[in-house]
C-alpha cells in the first residue's frame, strides 16, 4: 500500500526525514525520550553520590540488621527492643496491613448501608444518608482521625471509673469487653490441648459450606428445586465445631480483661490509636463506598428490573440474580481503588502515634540510625509492593468479570 | 346527553358537584404517607431516624448557638458560661474569634503586610470567575493569565521584576516560536522557543533583574519568607497551584500512556503506577528530607515550592487515570474521523479528542481537585504552619488549653464549604455541557 509519506526510494535518505518522514520520526523522538531519561537519571545519581560522599555516608542496609532499641506499643509477632529493625519494619508493617484491613471491612459494611439507603423511598433516611456522604467526603480524613481521637480520649471513662462500690463505669457483653480511654480491652483465645481439632473442624465446615452450595446450585440447574441453603448453610457453620468443641471438653477457653491496680490485665488491649484511625478511615472511606454502591445500583437500567418481574422472579431473587450480579461489576473497581486509597491512607497514623509502618521504619529507626535514604526508600517500596498486589488482584478480578463478547 | 333527565328511577337525575381528591389522596398527608410511613418496616426506619435526629439536635443546637464569641481565654469564657447557664456544656467560639489571624494568615505572617492576602485573594476570585463562567466577558481573561505573576509578588514580596521577568520568558518563547514558524518545520519550532526562554530565564533574565533591582526597583514589597505564611493562606496557596498545574501535567501523562511509542509509554506508566502506589505522606517527607540528596550541592530549594511541585505531581498521576478514563470512553470513530480529516496529531487532540474526553472526565477531574485541596492538610506533618498546625498551638498555649471542638469545627467547616461548592460545580458545569438529549 502507497500512501502520501512514503518518498520515492530514488531520492535516497536525507538527514530531514528523520523529521519529517514518519516512518523515522517516532524512532528520532524516542531516541531523543530516551537520552533525556538517562541524562536526568545520572544527574541524580550523580547528585546523589556527591551529596553522600559529602556528608561522608554511604547507601548501606546493614542498619537492618542491628538492633532497634525501641519499643512498639501493639506488635503481632513477638518483638522487643533487642530485635533488629528489620524486625521492627516488619512489626509496623503487619500493624499496617491489621488496621487496613479492618478498615476495608468496616468501610464496606458502612457504605454498602449507606449506599444502599440513600435509595431508599424513605425521604428521612435518604436525606440522612445524603448528610452523612457529603459531609465525611468534603473534610479531610486528618481532621477527621483527629476528631476521633479526640472523642476516645475525652468522652470515655478512666480505668479508675470501673472501680468501687457503685463504679460509674461498666464492662460491655457481660463483663468481658471493657473500653476506657486507655484502650479496649477485648478476651484472649487461650488455647489448650486439642483446640487444634476444633479450628480443624472449623475450617473443614467451611469447605463444606462451599461444597455444598456448588452442589445445590448444580441441582437447582438440573432439577429446578431451591433448596433453603441459607438455613442449611448456618447449620453446617455452627454444629460440627459446636460439636467437637463439646466433645472435647472446651479446649478453647478466654482469658477476659480484669482491673487491677490501675489499670486492666489480661485479655488484647487495642490501643485508642489504633480504634481511632480505624473507625475514621473507615468512615471517611465508607462514605466514598456509598457513593460507588449507589451509581453501581443506579447503573443497572430499569428495564432489567421489569424484565426480571415479568418472568415471575420474586424482589429478593430478582435483587441476587439479576441486579447484583450487573451492579457489582461496576461497583468492584472503584471499590477496590478505595481500600488502595484506604490502605494508604492508614499512613496518617502519624496524626495519633498509631506505630504503623511510617512510625517504625520512616519513623523511629530512622531519627535512630540517621540513614533517610535507605529508610525512606525501603518504604516507599514496601508500600508499592502492597498497592501493586491489591490492583493485580483487581486485575485478574476485571478480566474475570469481563464481558465476554462473542 | 347532560340535558337530558333520565326517567328510570335507579339512575341519578342531576350531575353531582365535583368533590375534593379524598385527603389522604393529597398534599402534605399523601407526601408523609407514601415518603414516610409506606410499610412496617418504612414506619421504624423513620422513627428511628427521628429520634437520632432529635437527640443530635437537642445536644448540638444549644451547644452551638449558645456558645460564647467574644473572651480571652478558656477560663473566662467557662466563668461567662457559668454566669450565663449555671454549667459549661455550650462552645467556646470565642476562640475562632481570637485567634482569627493566627489561624487565617499563620503564626509568622507580619500583620501589617495582611492587605496583600486580601487582595490576592480578591484577584483569585477575579482569576477564576472567567475560566469557571463562559458567560463573563472574554477580556477577563487577561487577569487569569497575569495572576500567578502578580500572586507571586504578592504573597512573597519583592520588586515586581522577577515575576515580570518570568512573564517575559514566555513573551520571548511565543516571539520565538511565531519567527521560528517562518523558517522551519514543525518538530524544530518546540525546541527553538524553549531554547530561547530557557536563555532568558537562565541567563539573561537574572542579570537584568539584579540590574533594575538596584536602580529602580519597581513596587517593591517588603520580602516574606515562605517559612512565615501558613494558616488558611498556605492552603490555597499550596492548592491552586497544585490544581492549576496538575491539570496539564495529568493530561501530558494519559497522552504519554495511551502512546504509539513504547518508550514513551513505559516512562509514563512508571511515573503513574510509583505515585499512584505511594502514600502522599512519603512523597512529603521525601520532599523535606530527601530532596537535597537529589539536587546539585549547596542549591536551596523553597519548601513550600517542593511541597507544592510534590503535591501536584501526586495529583497529576491520579488526574492521568481519570483522563486516560475518558480517552478509552470515546468511540474509536472519533479518532478515525480526525484522521480522515487530514489533521495532524497535536490538532486531533486539540480539536476533536480532548474537548470531548475532557468532557466525560469533568467529575473525576474535580474529584481529584477536592482530593488534592483535601491533601494540602498534611502538610502540617512536614512542618509547615497551616490551619491544623495552628490549631495545635492555639491548643498548647496555656489561655486555650484544653479546647479542641470549636477549632476543628471551623477548619473542618472552611475545607467543607470549598470542597462541596467544587463538587455543586461540577454538577452545574456536567448538565451544562451535556449535549445528548435525554
Amino acid at each position: 500500500m502507497t500512501t502520501l509519506t512514503d518518498i520515492p526510494q530514488s531520492q535516497g535518505f536525507r538527514l530531514s526525514q528523520l523529521i519529517y518522514d514518519t516512518r523515522y520520526r517516532s524512532i528520532t523522538i524516542q531516541v531523543i525520550v530516551f537520552i533525556a531519561f538517562m541524562l536526568v537519571g545520572w544527574i541524580l545519581v550523580r547528585n546523589v553520590t556527591i551529596n553522600l560522599a559529602n556528608l561522608g555516608k554511604e547507601i548501606d542496609f546493614t542498619f537492618l540488621r542491628n538492633p532497634s532499641n525501641y519499643d512498639i506499643q501493639q506488635t503481632l509477632i513477638e518483638y522487643d527492643s533487642t530485635s533488629s529493625n528489620f524486625r521492627a519494619a516488619m512489626v509496623g508493617l503487619l500493624n499496617t496491613l491489621l488496621v487496613a484491613f479492618l478498615g476495608c471491612i468496616l468501610a464496606t459494611l458502612v457504605g454498602v448501608t449507606a449506599g444502599v439507603l440513600r435509595l431508599s423511598k424513605n425521604w428521612l433516611v435518604a436525606k440522612i444518608m445524603t448528610v452523612y456522604v457529603e459531609t465525611f467526603r468534603n473534610i479531610p480524613v486528618v481532621i477527621w482521625i483527629i476528631a476521633t481521637m479526640a472523642v476516645l480520649s475525652e468522652t470515655l471513662p478512666q480505668p479508675s471509673a470501673f472501680r468501687g462500690e457503685t463504679p460509674s463505669a461498666s464492662m460491655w457483653l457481660w463483663d468481658t469487653v471493657a473500653v476506657t480511654n486507655r484502650g479496649t480491652y477485648i478476651p484472649m483465645p487461650v488455647w489448650g490441648a486439642g483446640s487444634v481439632f476444633v479450628i480443624v473442624t472449623f475450617l473443614l465446615s467451611l469447605l463444606a459450606i462451599w461444597s455444598f452450595g456448588k452442589w445445590a446450585q448444580r441441582r437447582f440447574e438440573a432439577t429446578g428445586q431451591i433448596l433453603p441453603t441459607a438455613w442449611i448453610k448456618l447449620a453446617i457453620f455452627i454444629a460440627p465445631t459446636l460439636l467437637v468443641y463439646m466433645a472435647l471438653g472446651a479446649p478453647i477457653t478466654f482469658d477476659s480483661p480484669a482491673l487491677k491496680g490501675f489499670n486492666f490485665q489480661g485479655g488484647i488491649q487495642l490501643s485508642n490509636s489504633m480504634i481511632a484511625l480505624w473507625l475514621a478511615l473507615s468512615i471517611y472511606t465508607g462514605a466514598f463506598i456509598a457513593e460507588i454502591v449507589r451509581a453501581g445500583i443506579l447503573a443497572v437500567s430499569k428495564g432489567q428490573t421489569e424484565a426480571a418481574f415479568a418472568l415471575g422472579l420474586r424482589p429478593s431473587r430478582t435483587m441476587n440474580l439479576v441486579i447484583l450480579p450487573q451492579a457489582l461489576r461496576v461497583i468492584i473497581p472503584p471499590l477496590i481503588s478505595q481500600f488502595l486509597n484506604l490502605t494508604k491512607n492508614s499512613s496518617l497514623a502519624l496524626a495519633v502515634g498509631y506505630q504503623d509502618l511510617r512510625a517504625t521504619l520512616g519513623g523511629t529507626t530512622m531519627n535512630n540510625t540517621g540513614r533517610e535514604l535507605e529508610c525512606m526508600l525501603l518504604m516507599m517500596l514496601i508500600y508499592l509492593i502492597v498497592s501493586l498486589i491489591i490492583s493485580s488482584g483487581m486485575n485478574v478480578y476485571n478480566k474475570s468479570m469481563k464481558l465476554k463478547e462473542r | 346527553m347532560s340535558d337530558q333527565k333520565s326517567t328510570i328511577a335507579y339512575v341519578r337525575s342531576e350531575i353531582l358537584e365535583q368533590q375534593p381528591a379524598p385527603r389522604g389522596q393529597v398534599g402534605a398527608s399523601k407526601w408523609v404517607r407514601e415518603n414516610l410511613f409506606s410499610g412496617w418496616f418504612n414506619t421504624i426506619l423513620t422513627l428511628v431516624s427521628l429520634y437520632l435526629v432529635f437527640n443530635l439536635l437537642q445536644a448540638l443546637v444549644p451547644w452551638a448557638f449558645g456558645g460564647v464569641w467574644t473572651a480571652d481565654s478558656l477560663q473566662d469564657c467557662r466563668t461567662i458560661l457559668n454566669e450565663r447557664y449555671g454549667n459549661t456544656h455550650h462552645a467556646c467560639w470565642a476562640v475562632i474569634n481570637e485567634r482569627w489571624n493566627q489561624i487565617v494568615y499563620g503564626t509568622f505572617f507580619p500583620s501589617s503586610e495582611y492587605w496583600r492576602t486580601h487582595v490576592a485573594f480578591v484577584l483569585l476570585i477575579l482569576a477564576i470567575l472567567p475560566v469557571l463562567f463562559d458567560a463573563l466577558p472574554r477580556k477577563m481573561m487577561w487577569i487569569t493569565v497575569a495572576y500567578p505573576f502578580v500572586m507571586v509578588w504578592l504573597i512573597w514580596g519583592g520588586s515586581l521584576w522577577g515575576p515580570l521577568s518570568v512573564a517575559v520568558g514566555f513573551g520571548i518563547a511565543y516571539f520565538a516560536a511565531s519567527v521560528a514558524a517562518r523558517y522551519l518545520g514543525s518538530g524544530l519550532i518546540a525546541l527553538v522557543s524553549v531554547v530561547a526562554a530557557l536563555v532568558w530565564w537562565m541567563i539573561l533574565g537574572p542579570i537584568v533583574v539584579s540590574a533594575l533591582n538596584d536602580t529602580v526597583p519597581l513596587l517593591a514589597l517588603r520580602e516574606i519568607q515562605s517559612r512565615e505564611l501558613g494558616g488558611f493562606v498556605i492552603s490555597v496557596i499550596i492548592g491552586v497551584s497544585g490544581i492549576a498545574l496538575s491539570l496539564p501535567l495529568g493530561i501530558i501523562l494519559a497522552l504519554g500512556r495511551q502512546s504509539d511509542l513504547p518508550l514513551v509509554k513505559m516512562i509514563c506508566v512508571g511515573f503513574i503506577e510509583f505515585l499512584r502506589g505511594v502514600p502522599l505522606i512519603t512523597l512529603l517527607f521525601t520532599a523535606s528530607l530527601l530532596l537535597n540528596y537529589f539536587l546539585p550541592p549547596d542549591t536551596e530549594f523553597d519548601l513550600t515550592l517542593r511541597v507544592i511541585v510534590m503535591v501536584t505531581l501526586f495529583s497529576s498521576a491520579y488526574m492521568a487515570e481519570v483522563i486516560r478514563g475518558g480517552l478509552a470512553a470515546l468511540p474509536k470513530g472519533q479518532y478515525e474521523a480526525a484522521d480522515a480529516l487530514g489533521l495532524d496529531y497535536w490538532k486531533a487532540q486539540r480539536l476533536v479528542i480532548m474537548p470531548q474526553a475532557l468532557k466525560i472526565s469533568i467529575p473525576g477531574i474535580v474529584n481529584t481537585f477536592i482530593g488534592l485541596f483535601k491533601d494540602t492538610t498534611l502538610v502540617f506533618f512536614i512542618g509547615i504552619f497551616d490551619m491544623l498546625a495552628a490549631a495545635q498551638a492555639i491548643r498548647a498555649n496555656s489561655a486555650w488549653n484544653g479546647i479542641t471542638w470549636e477549632l476543628y469545627i471551623f477548619i473542618g467547616l472552611i475545607f467543607w464549604v470549598c470542597c462541596f461548592s467544587m463538587s455543586r460545580y461540577s454538577q452545574w458545569l456536567e448538565r451544562k455541557l451535556r449535549t445528548d438529549h435525554r
